[in-house]
């Protein structure tokens, strides 16, 4: 077992896919001999050759209503599209296809595709390649949307999606791509789909986010350690569907929430989790919950885009706020 | 069994890679102003390109598209298009941008990450660049719907890569503007590679320029490395749309002699003897060589262009490096007309005054 980015665990759990399950192709943009423009699909070509891994030409409907007529036929195709900017071509066959083939066809037919894409902000890219538009898919019903936030999870996270019966959009935060690295067993075990993952336990408030923004909670988690706040910290780990028992039995614990998200807030993931506690867990709750988000704006070109991101001091404020109720 | 189409893509060359004319020259190719405009136009376009590409190195700006070999391109069609023509840019066409008003500065800007690269008041309504393959064509042909319905004599010009063209969005463009005899002229950049893959594996028609007869609009291809060639050609495509006589799809042959971009590692996918073998090509010294030998072109001429191109592109590149970022509220300042209010305080919590 080595240390190995998420990006190389990425990498590693398409290969483990590919090996074991013949049924399995990979499709893209650059995907083959370039090994995908972050390298997640690096060798793959070499060692599946290109009847397996398919580098198509520029067109990401295409590539979407390809992998679903892939995957209506029995194969369990993953296809890469560049950057989750380039995805909303893609969404047409998504929302009106993969999220509904198998209830169209009471069950004859299904669905099982992975659309992988990288997506969010803070590696200074250019216009169009830094957006988090998770909710749009999180919206769509027939689909489940996954979003690892380390090596660990990325690679458990995504063999469970390949293994998954119906059509995923795994977004990958491609901040977390090179960040950190993690002892990652090749053992093909697979993580649940439908469960948060509880990084921190802690009694005072409870954060839950997911992606890129786990590494902002966390550190946010630990200064309020050591100022003696107790923070829970739960990586929401599958979009959709969410796993409200875990986020409401901690809220139940804490009385507090602070949600924090690189999306715009409106209509976002966040808002759907402070519904449903709204819902079914407001009599636990001893303040207001809270959303630290992007801002309703289209997210600035990357000069301003920290400026955008929620910050460790916007989730701290955030934080104090609620803490302050009594 | 009805016969519907058959049909010849013709490929029009008037400078062969040595300079040396191909045979019969258009006007223009004695025309002395013209041919140093386009030539000081390549040479500003590749001394930019050098140095933004450093400037990328050094952390200036961001990831950058060179257009290192396809300079004729955006020559071509910068020069090409008149002041009230309307450019559809994509992001590598830098040259055409020049010549339609955008500054260093502005461009520096814009891969610098921010906004007001695009905003410069100087460039009209041009469209701002295209990240998003593809997805401008259809705006330039709304664009030029709206200049026919307002029975304006404008021109609009779409530019896109060879990657491009397999998306829908091209074709639905160009079969629309078929359609509704629109004056819209869009020109194929085929710089035979879409970051690593190759033409051959975007579309197994020959030419890109047939890729017109489904839409029922005439296709030319034309040696993009050949400025002279781009210059006519669109040209001709531009008038011809102008007069009511519809839209053209032009393919101009060049070759991509740099990385994708910056962030892109060409020999990973690329061998160095293919790229060697289209050195050859080079629309610069073509151009140069064919105006050495009109006699219209020297070596102190040519010493004087390089430093002045260098002198301007300094004083652009200080203008950038001096510019102060943004104020973060800006993200709120040109959202809408008017600010909803729920945003109103938004902007005010950004600017911690909530
Ligand atoms: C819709 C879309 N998909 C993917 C990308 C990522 N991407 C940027 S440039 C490029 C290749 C473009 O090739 P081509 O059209 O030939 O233009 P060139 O870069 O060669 O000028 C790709 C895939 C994008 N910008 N937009
Ligand atoms: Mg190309």
């Amino acid at each position: 077992m080595s240390d190995i980015t998420m990006i190389e665990a990425v990498n590693l759990a398409l290969h483990h896919g590919m090996e074991h399950d013949p049924a399995m192709v990979i499709l893209g943009e650059d995907i083959g001999i370039n090994g995908g423009v972050f390298r997640a699909t690096v060798d793959l070509l070499g060692r599946f050759g290109p009847e397996r891994v398919l580098d198509t030409p520029l067109a990401e409907n295409m590539i979407a209503g390809v992998a679903v007529g892939m995957a209506a036929q029995g194969l369990h195709p993953v296809a890469e599209i560049q950057f989750m900017g380039f995805i909303y071509p893609a969404l047409d066959q998504m929302v009106s296809h993969a999220g509904r083939l198998r209830n169209r066809t009471r069950g004859r037919l299904s669905c099982p595709m992975v659309l992988r894409a990288p997506y969010g902000g803070g590696i200074h890219a250019p216009e169009h390649h830094s957006e988090s538009t998770e909710a749009l898919f999180a919206h769509i019903p027939g689909l489940r949307v996954v979003i690892p936030s380390s090596p660990t999870r990325a690679y458990g996270l995504l063999l469970a999606s390949i293994r998954n019966p119906d059509p995923v959009i795994f977004l990958e935060p491609k901040r977390v791509y090179r960040l950190m690295k993690q002892g990652v067993k090749d053992n093909g075990e697979a993580l649940p789909l439908d469960t948060c993952f509880v990084l921190r336990p802690g009694s005072d408030i409870t954060l839950v986010s997911w992606g890129a923004m786990m590494h902002e909670t966390q550190l946010a988690a630990e200064q309020l350690a050591s100022e003696g706040v107790d923070a829970e910290v739960i990586d929401l780990a599958t979009i959709k569907p969410i796993d409200m028992e875990t986020i409401l039995e901690s809220v139940g614990r804490t009385g507090r929430c602070v949600i924090i998200q690189e999306a715009a807030s409106t209509c976002s993931v966040g808002s759907e989790i402070a519904a449903r506690l709204a819902e079914e867990g407001l009599m636990s709750l001893f303040a207001p919950i809270r959303r630290v988000s992007g801002y309703d704006t289209v997210m600035p070109m990357f000069r301003n885009e920290k400026h955008y991101m929620p910050s460790t001091e916007r989730i701290l404020q955030a934080v104090k706020e609620t803490l302050e109720y009594a | 069994m009805i016969k519907t189409t058959s049909f010849e893509i013709a490929y029009h060359q008037f400078l062969q890679p040595n300079g040396e004319p191909s045979g019969g020259l258009p006007p223009l190719a004695r025309d002395t102003d013209t041919l140093h405009a386009l030539y000081h136009n390549m040479v500003f376009t590749r001394l930019y390109d050098e140095r933004a590409v450093n400037m990328q190195r050094t952390g200036q700006i961001g990831t950058f598209a060179s257009s290192l070999g396809q300079e004729a391109i955006g020559a071509g069609v910068g020069h090409a298009m008149q002041p009230d023509d309307i450019i559809a840019p994509s992001f590598r066409e830098s040259g055409a941008l020049f010549f339609r008003g955008f500054r260093v500065r502005d461009l520096l800007l814009y891969w610098g990450g921010d906004e007001r690269g695009m905003s410069n008041p100087d460039v009209g309504d041009d469209f701002p660049i295209c990240v998003p393959i593809s997805t401008h064509c259809t705006h330039a042909a709304g664009a030029a719907f709206a200049v026919k319905y307002r029975n304006e004599p404008r021109v609009v010009v779409c530019l896109i890569g060879d990657g491009g063209t397999s998306k829908g969005d091209f074709y639905e463009a160009i079969n629309l503007a078929g359609v509704w005899n629109l004056p819209l002229v869009v020109v194929i950049n085929n710089n035979q590679w879409a970051i690593s893959v190759p033409r051959s594996m975007q579309t197994k028609t020959e030419t890109l320029a047939q890729k017109a007869i489904a839409a029922g609009i005439p296709g030319i291809q034309i040696d993009g490395n050949d400025p002279i060639a781009v210059r006519h050609h669109v040209a001709e495509a531009i008038e011809n749309a102008r007069h009511g006589n519809g839209p053209t799809l032009i393919e101009a042959i060049s070759y991509r002699l740099c990385h994708h971009t910056t962030a892109d590692d060409a020999t990973r996918y690329r061998s160095d003897k293919e790229l060697e073998a289209h050195r050859q090509y080079d629309p610069v010294p073509r151009l140069r060589t064919y105006m050495t030998q009109q006699g219209i072109w020297s070596e102190e001429q040519e010493t004087q262009l390089q430093t002045d191109c260098k002198t301007a592109i300094e004083q652009e590149v200080q203008h950038y490096l001096a510019s102060e970022p943004q104020p973060p509220e800006s993200m709120f300042d040109s959202l809408y007309a008017t600010l909803p209010g729920e945003l109103e305080s938004q902007r005010r919590s950004l600017m911690g005054k909530e």
